[in-house]
């Protein structure tokens, strides 16, 4: 990753971000806006003399483990709250990758990183998005004011929920000072079954049937090559976590359903965590460096498809999570084979992202599917009410705008 | 009183022509403009406040709403959206001035899918109506408000509806996909679709709650999940408020969290069992009914683990059902909470603050002291686990200045739970019931804020105008 050319700001406070993002507002100089930079290679380039990055602002605020309710300033690196989780035995249930490996950087995520680009991992399917797990926000707009949205408790429809537009718009809609995430207990205990397929539409169909069961999976990722357990050919995974005796029972249970599909074995406790690490930071893609990354969400149904059609368009290799609805996707970074991304996705109606991509690639294509023109519109308007002079990561997401 | 936007007279004089442009658009049963069938649209379930519409709308199809809302956007006409109008905050309260959309009539279900787990359903389907249609291969739609026999999903989305069980499952907007939306223009856009968190901004997450002000919402596809193997409850009771609350921080702590944690004070467990002849313990200061969920094996185990947290704060009595007609039982006086408290007083407001859980028995001490200040009684029901507090104040239309009481004895306690780090609603939503309270909980410039939003969707200001912000704010 080649670093910043622009002038680093790096405030110690929130009315120090409000005061920086006023004055760029009035002079009608944009910002590029980030926490620690780790995921600049993630979406478009964003042209700015300067760049305020948040990973001043740092320090949990407030943790209730009975109330399940965290907050911490929105430089906080993500390891750092993991680990006070992981003292009361919780954890941030959609477990948001982490980035370091895929992204080339030595910096974990920020907790307001991994908000403000929603990445979530595995559990999503189960246990819902990052942007599910967002109780409140505050942060600075456009026009240098502090906003303050959702709150710290678990029920809130207070006014509209500008918590879940701020998660994933990329800083271009504000900056992120301070999050209060929902936290969880982490499972006792963590099984996966590992079910030889014989192809990615039976992988897919296996998935579902483990999603579909009555036995709370909370993992369901296909990866076409098992070599990483010692298995030959395409596998489906099926995590199951909770109370080790409720984790045997299930697994016994579900073994018994999948049997008729595959050869089925038992990963368990230590070898499973590990797993779906590497699942949740799609080590298993085993891209390149030189390498571009997207990620296209689908409806699981769909994937066996979207995949046949990227593999003969330019010999894509694919792994597979979200019961087959999230389709990593690795391939040569040029236009074509961005193309044959986008329209992949748009086929099977559903939505790509350009995940990573040396700079001249994400500079020149469009990184998002475009929006329906009256939506658009809208998003225009929004953002016009949160930015009205358009400073800040200005071409972040689409171009111009 | 809550106010309401004076009408724009302009429109009033054209009311004849509007009905017969209406007519023109819509099949002729799809217009409702006598008086006497215009009086059921003139409230919802927050029934003390209503507003005649101008007229009735029953479309049967997304085209149908868009040509409305296309008419009533070139025209200047308010609109003010409907569902089955059982919004306790008066979210569905019309405007004399305003076209009421109603989309009871758009009930189909147009696609199940079990293998990826959605179903695709028009606005005016009942939330109940959706597990029904995917109960017979074991699945269900989440979110279970009490009124879901009645309530639509429209509403639900609009209103982003929660339940009793979303402890574990989440709200509305945690079990959707996408939507089909009328814009105030009278354009129709697809949110989102059938894949998980569609790229870009998350319009999904910002439609769902936004209380009719931004769009029609006449599609909503929704995940549906394979039930448990099967659930069973349990009920402990307790000597002391304080106690209960501190047994409830104890089992979260434990790392379980049940699929239900209800929390019901004693006027509350008095009223239900009066009720519901449920069986429950009339000594109690508090009580709580817990639900867990898995095979029979692993809710012994569960509920086992549970009664021994529960031992250690010196229960006056636990029960742990052996069977689901057991658990019927138990739930059975808290489903009819609401329907309890009709039966001991004429009328009540039910309320809807969250607060912080730690702060339960601080927060029922001092609603305790406000009822005997105010002299109205207060029953109190709470979801424990997330914090979102249902107190029901009772009192008397018929008595001079009891309505007016209740009132401000509610807005005193949504005042409280924002004092002790809360919010004013957690799942009713503002609606014009707690509009004014809006400054409570926001600074002057964030409420502005989220009108800004408001504007861009909707510049000229005719989709729902009268709710969720102070009307001082509202654009002139």
């Amino acid at each position: 990753m080649t670093a910043p050319v622009s002038t680093l700001l790096t405030p110690s406070s929130e009315a120090e971000v409000a005061q920086l993002v006023a004055a760029a507002a009035a002079a009608g100089e944009p910002l590029a806006i980030e926490g620690n930079g780790s995921k600049r290679a993630l979406l478009r380039p964003v042209q700015a003399a300067r760049t305020l990055t948040t990973r001043g602002l740092t320090g949990i605020t407030l943790y209730k483990p009975s109330e399940l309710v965290l907050s911490a300033r929105a430089g906080t690196p993500l390891p750092e709250i993991e680990a006070a989780l992981a003292e009361h035995g919780q954890m941030i249930a959609p477990e948001p990758p982490d980035t370091r490996a895929i992204f080339g950087s030595d910096r974990p995520s920020t907790l307001g990183g991994i908000v403000a680009s929603n990445l979530s991992g595995p559990r999503r399917i189960t246990a819902g998005a990052m942007r599910d797990h967002v109780l409140g926000v505050r942060f600075v707009n456009g026009a240098g004011e502090v906003q303050r949205n959702g709150g710290r408790v678990l029920k809130n429809v207070t006014g509209l929920d500008l918590c879940k537009l701020l998660t994933g718009s990329y800083g271009t809609l504000g900056v992120l000072t301070e999050v209060t995430i929902k936290v969880l207990p982490a499972a006792e205990a963590s099984a996966t079954l590992v079910v030889a397929v014989r192809d990615v539409a039976a992988g897919v169909r296996a998935l579902s049937a483990g999603l579909t069961s009555p036995y709370g999976v909370t993992g369901a990722a296909l990866l076409t090559d098992g070599a990483m357990l010692g298995m030959g050919g395409a596998v489906a995974l099926l995590r199951l976590e909770d109370f080790l005796e409720s984790v045997t029972y299930r697994a016994a249970r579900l073994r018994d359903d999948l049997a008729a599909r595959g050869q089925v074995t038992l990963v368990a406790q230590h070898a499973s965590r590990a797993l779906w690490r590497s699942v949740r930071d799609a080590t298993p893609l085993g891209a390149t460096a030189e390498e571009a990354i997207w990620r296209v969400s689908v409806r699981p149904s769909a994937a066996p498809a979207v995949a046949a059609g990227l593999q003969s368009a330019f010999g894509a290799r694919l792994m597979f999570d979200w019961g087959g609805g999230l389709v990593w996707v690795a391939g040569p970074a040029t236009e074509a084979a961005h193309a044959a991304v986008a329209e992949a996705a748009a086929a099977s109606r559903g939505s790509h992202t350009l995940f990573r991509a040396p700079e001249p690639l994400r500079a020149a294509v469009p990184v998002l599917p475009a929006e329906a023109p009256a939506l658009a519109e809208i998003g225009a308007r929004v953002k016009a009410a949160l930015d009205p002079a358009g400073v800040l990561n200005p071409g972040r997401m689409r171009a111009g705008s | 009183m809550i106010a309401l936007p004076p009408p724009k007279p302009e429109i009033l004089a054209q009311r004849e022509e509007i009905i017969a442009a209406l007519h023109l658009m819509l099949p002729a049963d799809a217009v409702i403009s006598e008086a006497i069938r215009l009086k059921p649209y003139e409230t919802d379930a927050l029934t003390a406040y209503r507003q005649m519409p101008l007229v009735v709308v029953l479309p049967r199809t997304t085209e149908e709403v868009a040509a409305v809302m296309r008419y009533c956007h070139r025209l200047g006409i308010r609109v003010v959206p409907r569902g089955a109008g059982t919004s306790l905050s008066g979210g569905a309260l019309p405007l004399e001035d305003a076209v009421v959309i109603g989309l009871m009539r758009m009930n189909r279900i147009l696609e199940i899918d079990f293998e990826d787990r959605l179903a695709v359903v028009e606005a005016g389907v009942t939330n109940l109506g959706i597990t029904r249609a995917v109960e017979h291969e074991g699945f269900f739609y989440a979110p279970d408000p009490s009124s879901q026999l009645a309530c639509m999903i429209g509403g639900n989305v609009n209103m982003n509806s929660g339940g009793a069980h979303c402890l574990k499952y989440g709200v509305t907007a945690n079990n959707l996909l996408g939507l089909k939306l009328v814009t105030p223009q009278g354009e129709i856009i697809e949110i989102g679709g059938a894949h998980l968190d569609a790229a870009g901004y998350d319009w999904l997450g910002l439609l769902t709650g936004s209380e009719g002000m931004l769009g029609i919402v006449t599609e909503v596809t929704v995940r549906i999940l394979r039930g448990p193997e099967g659930a069973r409850a349990m009920l402990a009771a307790f000597k002391g408020i304080e106690i209960a609350g501190a047994a409830v921080d104890a089992i979260i702590g434990s790392g379980i969290i049940p699929v239900a944690l209800e929390f019901m004070d004693k006027p509350c467990i008095h009223a239900c069992e009066a009720f519901a002849h449920a069986g429950y313990p009339l000594d109690a200061e508090a009580m709580l009914i817990i639900e867990v969920e898995g095979s029979v094996a692993e809710q012994d185990s569960l509920l086992g683990k549970i009664k021994e947290i529960c031992a250690r704060f010196d229960p006056i009595s636990m029960k742990v059902a052996q069977t689901a007609e057991e658990s019927m039982a138990i739930w059975k006086g808290r489903k009819g909470a609401f329907g309890a408290v009709g039966r001991i007083s004429p009328d009540y407001l039910c309320m809807d603050g969250t607060i912080p859980t730690g702060e339960l028995p601080h927060v029922l001490k001092r609603i305790g002291e406000m009822s005997v200040q105010y002299g109205l009684q207060v029953a109190n029901v709470f979801h424990a686990g997330d914090g979102n507090l249902h107190p029901l104040i009772m009192y008397d239309a018929n008595s001079p200045g009891s309505f007016r009481d209740a009132e401000n004895f509610g807005a005193d306690i949504l005042r409280l739970c924002v004092e002790v780090g809360g919010c004013l609603t957690g799942e009713h939503g503002v609606g014009v019931e707690k509009r004014d309270l809006m400054p409570v909980q926001f600074h002057g410039h964030e409420i502005a804020q989220q009108r800004a939003i408001k504007t861009a969707f909707d510049p000229r200001w005719l989709l729902n105008p009268h709710k969720v912000f102070p009307l001082e704010t509202m654009p002139q």
